[in-house]
């Protein structure tokens, strides 16, 4: 560095001409411009812009002049040198881009390589379905009701009208829990319907009572394509004033419609339960051929067999010999029930061709299910 | 009950051209359930005519007998002349009525009749069986029909053989269904048109010299008509309509005295009996079997009576299971048919008693359950039987045997006891309108009633007795089910009650569908195994004969006699069903199960029956409730093969008892619960990798249930994969330790400090010991603690392990300083050395 001479004149001192400033400024562009990456930029912008560039020795050329030669002399450089900084950014940036692009497109994967790491999980369907069908009920303002599965013969036979002689109580199949030689006079039974429920939640509530009662139950059939032993059912109680046949109807339409759709009609066919008084059996309009393959061989229906209704369950007015059995006045109160198996419900309505397949807990089966229905 | 179309004509005057499908789907809205209508002779063609055998000619030339014969069908054949038809049967002679078909006729399967060339002759057709007919399976012979058919008659007609047969099942209400005469009534009120009641017979007033009766036990017989038929030829046989119409209805034709009782029973629903009066011996006794008394019934069956059987009695003991069957010491003996042997008894019944009795529905329903003894007597008084009926039956059985075995009808008429008449109901007019939600308006409703036969009285409320068959109309909603069938469910309107509003699902329910939800999140299955379970597979489990899991409920009549138990844990099912995954190929199992399992205390009540004429007082509802086993709900898991498959990323992670652990804290984590978890040993786990998992319930610790790899000798015994590992808990006492709402946490929002400990310990101190120890020492400072490195090593010493935890430190209102959370960290440490002989790594 020179020291400071008040009689120097800045056109005298090489570095501080204004060619030589614009040649240190045009030949740092040019050199930012010719880095080819971020190495060759540092290199480039260490040469121009460091310590030891021509312009950062131009600028120490500065303080050596006369204080009337500083002004100007101060703007020329600082002028180059702000252009020549604002270039460096600017090609930075650049380089910058480059190199982010490039990275990016050193980093692809193959998205379509698989990822079965750990298999999804499933619940049952027949947990789902019955969930679904309860979830129908409940926002209409009914509770789920529950209750045991080894049940006395008072709840699940004499309390609903069918006494140990009745003709129908020997249709239930009945499992007997043995006794203490082995008989079948325990007074206990596996129940054969969830309807020992409906009498718990009669005894329990004041009317009016709306439950539906899921759950499991029991029969002693074997298993076969269509058969279970052990199968689920959903059974609906509604004890109020007032209610009627219609009433049931109405909320037979309103499930099998949240079920399978609006265009859904049910059928009452009399029947004969000793719960209710008047009983009928509950059939639905084939939701998948709406009844439209009945007599037409060439469009068979394989869901209703052609028969253009399915047949869901028993239903009725609730007998008032029930009412009477669990304190209700059946002069002031009346109800309706319904029952059906949700196995049945199944297989049809996901086309299940074999019960088997419902029971046996093959993962393959359940998987596809999810976790609702 | 079988209804053949041609024979419910005989009451109804149907229009001709109303089918069995369209009496179906009537009797179907009407409440009668029919299963199918069976159509006979649809698939036959005629000419199948009568013929008269004129010469058989002996063809001895061939390995089997061979006839040659010429059989005069009259005019059916176009010419006149006698057919020649070749023939392999040889019941038949000279001058025998057979049924001849013709060539161009198609017999029942496709079997087309053409005139062919046969053992050396042209045959012109067949004369046929009766299974060629499809009229009967019992004889392979050629079926020879009774002499007085003309020669040419049409054997399609004659025989019967175009019908329609409506398959009903009959519900256990309506008995009177159980006869033409039932179903007739049905299907006349489901045209419109009138019934001639095949009930309305005269019948002479009871009295004269009859067969004496003696009714002892009135309440379980109140009516018995005995009649008297003399002068019986025993080898008359039942007219070929009889027969046609007993087949039809299933049953089978035996003898006349026989078919003509089925044949009224089909009828009018009266079950009847027919005695050999010669066999009877003084008077006919109804009364309840003496001690040790036998009878030997009509199946051939000796069997020893219950005191409380109703018997008809004579002089020398029961003859008959009132009700059920008769005895075979009073059968009616006929003269064999076929074969004709010479061997066969001259002689058969000439005078024959009539019985014709109404007894009581629960004492024959008794009878016939303890004899396991169903018969078509049995089933009609079981869901009950016309007690007015009996004197008509009797009267119809007395004209058949006049009629078809040239019998003379018994001056006296014995008809002792006297049957309940009819209950009247009374009933608002309205109330069927109240019980449908449709407005009949009482007209409907009287007139609705009046078809089914019921007497109507009074106008808004209405005195209604019920007709003599139908005993279920006992009540105003049974008289309201008639109203409303006949008018039809199909009228009903769709209308929607507005129950009161509701309060959704219970928590327990809410939290069994979050654990749901949340094992099959965690890549578990759901299964719903049977829980029926037997002594092998709690034996493969490694239970001790003490152990709780084997008092179980037994099953009285199980499906399987090795699986007679109640499971009492959920384990057996849910391996098994891993068993069965793996034998199909999916070794790579997480299964869950949630359910019920009983566990008796044996401290049950037994259970009672509580009359239900009125609500069980409290103390009986509570004594019904006590009486079940306890039934708690527990969840299971089973895992085996890899948690994690092996893949491009990796390697294969195995499933272990960690995985079995986490499945039991997944489902606390939905109650909201802490579980507390714990070395245990407990069977079928592997005694060293099996953790008893505890919950805080009411001040106490309770035990839950357990988690962990299963015992390598449970895992051999069922055969499944190695190393599978399981889990149970009880749903029940989780939910009800359940955390209520979780309070929203203060979240400071100063920065973190963390500091790193690792704590070298004894290998028998667990690690949740160690943790337990470091949040108790470190104070309100510390956020978390996580182990995050577990080593052993030989610089560790034998025996040794290290834990390495990651604590983290903070403060809700300031920056901590290092020498805080030093602090906080240092006072950890030595809690977790003084409680665990802890010694802190590279110190």
């Amino acid at each position: 560095m020179s020291a400071p001479n008040k009689s120097y004149d800045p056109v005298e001192v090489e570095a501080l001409k204004p060619e030589a400033i614009d040649g240190a400024r045009d030949a740092a562009f040019a050199a930012f411009e010719a880095a080819a990456d971020l190495e060759a930029l540092r290199e480039a912008k260490i040469a121009h812009t460091g310590d030891r560039s021509p312009l950062a020795l131009a600028n120490r050329e500065i303080g050596a002049l006369p204080p009337q030669a500083k002004a100007a002399a101060g703007k020329r450089v600082g002028q180059a040198r702000g252009a020549v900084n604002k270039a460096l950014a600017a090609r930075q940036s650049v380089l910058e881009a480059e190199r982010d692009e490039r990275v990016l497109v050193e980093e692809a994967v193959d998205v379509t390589l698989p990822y079965d790491r750990a298999p999804a999980g499933a619940r049952h369907p027949l947990t789902t379905l019955s969930e679904r069908i309860e979830d129908i009920f409940v926002a209409m303002g009914y509770e789920v009701a529950e209750g045991p599965e080894v049940e006395t013969e008072w709840f699940n036979f004499d309390a609903l009208n069918l006494d140990p002689d009745h003709p129908a109580r020997s249709t239930h199949d009945t499992f007997f829990v043995a006794d203490e030689r082995g008989g079948p006079d325990s007074g206990l039974v596996l129940r054969t319907h969830t309807s020992p429920v409906q009498i718990r939640s009669l005894l329990d509530r004041e009317p009016p009572v709306y439950v539906i009662c899921p759950g499991r139950t029991y029969r002693s059939d074997e298993l076969d394509a269509t058969h279970t032993p052990v199968f689920g059912q959903v059974e609906l109680l509604a004890v109020d004033e007032g209610l009627t046949m219609a009433d049931l109807k109405g909320t037979l339409d309103h499930m099998v419609r949240s079920l399978f759709g609006p265009e859904m009609r049910t059928r009452l066919r009399p029947n004969y339960f000793p719960f209710t008084e008047p009983s009928a059996e509950m059939d639905m309009v084939c939701f998948r051929c709406h009844g439209e393959s009945v007599g037409d061989p060439d469009r068979p229906c394989r869901t209703c067999g052609s028969e253009g209704w399915i047949e869901l369950g028993g239903c009725g007015v609730v007998n008032p010999r029930v009412l009477v059995a669990c304190g209700i006045d059946p002069e002031r109160y009346s109800g309706f029930a319904f029952g059906f198996g949700i196995e049945r419900m199944l297989m049809f309505r996901h086309g299940v061709a074999d019960m088997r397949d419902i029971i046996e807990g093959d993962v393959r089966f359940t998987r596809p299910f999810g976790s609702e229905i | 009950m079988r209804v053949p179309l041609s024979w419910l004509r005989e009451y109804v005057d149907l229009p001709s051209e109303v089918g069995g499908r369209e009496v179906a789907t009537r009797l179907i809205s009407a409440g009668l359930e029919v299963e199918l209508v069976e159509r006979l002779g649809a698939d036959l063609t005629g000419p199948l005519v009568v013929g008269r055998v004129l010469a058989i000619e002996e063809l001895t030339e061939f390995k089997k007998p061979i006839r040659y014969c010429q059989v005069d069908v009259g005019q059916a054949n176009g010419t006149g002349q006698p057919q020649n038809i070749i023939c392999g049967a040889t019941n038949f002679a000279v001058g025998d009525k057979v049924v001849v078909v013709l060539p161009g006729a198609v017999l029942p399967g496709g079997f087309k009749i053409s005139a062919r060339k046969t053992y050396g002759h042209t045959s012109e057709g067949m004369i046929c069986s009766a299974r060629e007919l499809g009229v009967g399976e019992d004889h392979d012979g050629i079926m020879v029909l009774p002499p007085e058919h003309e020669v040419g008659t049409d054997a399609i007609t004659l025989l019967e053989l175009l019908d329609e047969v409506l398959d009903i099942a009959v519900t256990t209400d309506r008995g009177y269904c159980l006869s033409m005469r039932g179903v007739a009534r049905e299907t006349a009120t489901a045209f419109g048109l009138p019934l001639r009641d095949p009930a309305l017979l005269d019948v002479p007033a009871a009295g004269g010299p009859g067969h004496p009766v003696r009714i002892e036990d009135e309440a379980a017989c109140d009516r018995f008509v005995a009649r008297v038929v003399t002068g019986v030829r025993p080898d008359a046989r039942s007219p070929i309509w009889m027969r046609r119409r007993l087949q039809k209805s299933g049953m089978r034709p035996v003898s006349l005295a026989v078919d003509i009782t089925n044949y009224v029973m089909l009828e009018l629903g009266q079950p009847l009996h027919a005695y050999d009066a010669a066999r009877l011996n003084g008077t006919i006794v109804v009364r309840r079997a003496a001690a040790g008394e036998r009878l030997t019934t009509l199946d051939g069956v000796e069997r020893k009576l219950h005191p409380e059987d109703l018997v008809i009695a004579d002089d020398r003991g029961p003859v008959g299971l009132a009700g059920v069957m008769g005895g075979a010491n009073t059968e009616i003996a006929d003269v064999p048919q076929e074969p004709r042997s010479p061997l066969a008894p001259e002689v058969g019944t000439t005078a024959v008693v009539i019985e014709a009795a109404h007894f009581d529905a629960v004492t024959v329903a008794r009878a016939s359950r303890r004899h396991r003894l169903s018969s078509e007597a049995s089933r009609r008084f079981e869901r009950g039987v016309d007690p007015a009926a009996a004197g008509a039956a009797a009267q119809r059985a007395v004209d058949l045997l006049v009629l078809l075995a040239g019998g003379t009808a018994g001056e006296g008429v014995t008809d002792v006891g006297t049957p309940a008449p009819p209950a009247t109901v009374e009933m608002r007019a309205d109330h069927p309108d109240r019980v449908a939600g449709v407005t009949y308006g009482r007209e409907v409703v009287v007139r609705r009633l009046q078809e089914v036969g019921c007497a109507v009285d009074g106008s808004d409320i209405l005195d209604v007795t019920a007709p003599s068959w139908r005993p279920d109309l006992t009540e105003p909603n049974d008289l309201a089910e008639e109203v409303l069938r006949l008018e039809g469910y199909a009228s009903l309107p769709s209308t929607l009650p507005r129950p009161p509003a509701g309060r959704g699902l219970t928590e327990g329910q809410r939290l069994r569908r979050r654990v749901g939800r949340a094992l099959a999140g965690a890549g578990y299955v759901e299964t719903l195994n049977y829980p029926f379970v037997g002594e092998k597979a709690l034996d493969a489990l490694g239970l001790p004969a003490d152990d709780p899991r084997r008092r179980a409920v037994r099953l009285a009549n199980p499906l399987s006699e090795e699986e007679p138990w109640l499971r009492t844990t959920l384990l057996p099912g849910l391996l098994e069903t891993a068993r069965r995954n793996h034998g199909r190929g999916s070794g790579d199992l997480a299964l869950f199960e949630s359910g019920l399992v009983f566990r008796p205390t044996g401290l049950e009540p037994a259970a009672t029956r509580p009359p239900v004429t009125r609500r069980p007082t409290d103390e009986e509802a509570a004594a019904l409730r006590a009486a079940v086993p306890p039934q708690p709900r527990h969840v299971a898991v089973v895992l085996s093969g890899a948690r994690e498959a092996a893949g491009w990323w990796g390697g294969e992670r195995p499933a272990g008892w960690a995985d079995a652990v986490e499945a039991a804290r997944v489902v606390a984590r939905e109650a909201r619960v802490e579980l507390i978890v714990e070395r245990d040993q407990h069977e079928p786990w592997h005694p060293g990798r099996c953790a008893a998992l505890r919950v805080r319930l009411d001040g106490e610790r309770r035990l839950v249930g357990h988690a962990g790899e299963l015992h390598p000798r449970v895992v051999k015994a069922l055969g499944l994969p190695e190393r599978s590992c399981a889990m149970e808990l009880d749903l029940d006492v989780l939910a009800e330790a359940a955390g209520g709402p979780v309070a929203g946490p203060d979240i400071s929002t100063f920065p973190v400090a963390t500091q790193d400990v690792a704590l070298v310990v004894d290998n028998a101190v667990p690690a949740a010991e160690v943790e337990g120890a470091l949040r108790a020492g470190a104070g309100e400072l510390l956020e978390s603690v996580r182990l995050f490195d577990v080593f052993t090593g030989e610089q560790l010493g034998a025996g040794r392990k290290s834990l390495a935890y990651a604590l983290r430190f903070r403060a809700p209102d300031r920056t901590l300083t290092a020498e805080e959370a030093t602090a906080a960290r240092e006072a950890a440490v030595a809690t977790a050395v003084s409680r665990t002989g802890a010694t802190l790594r590279g110190a």
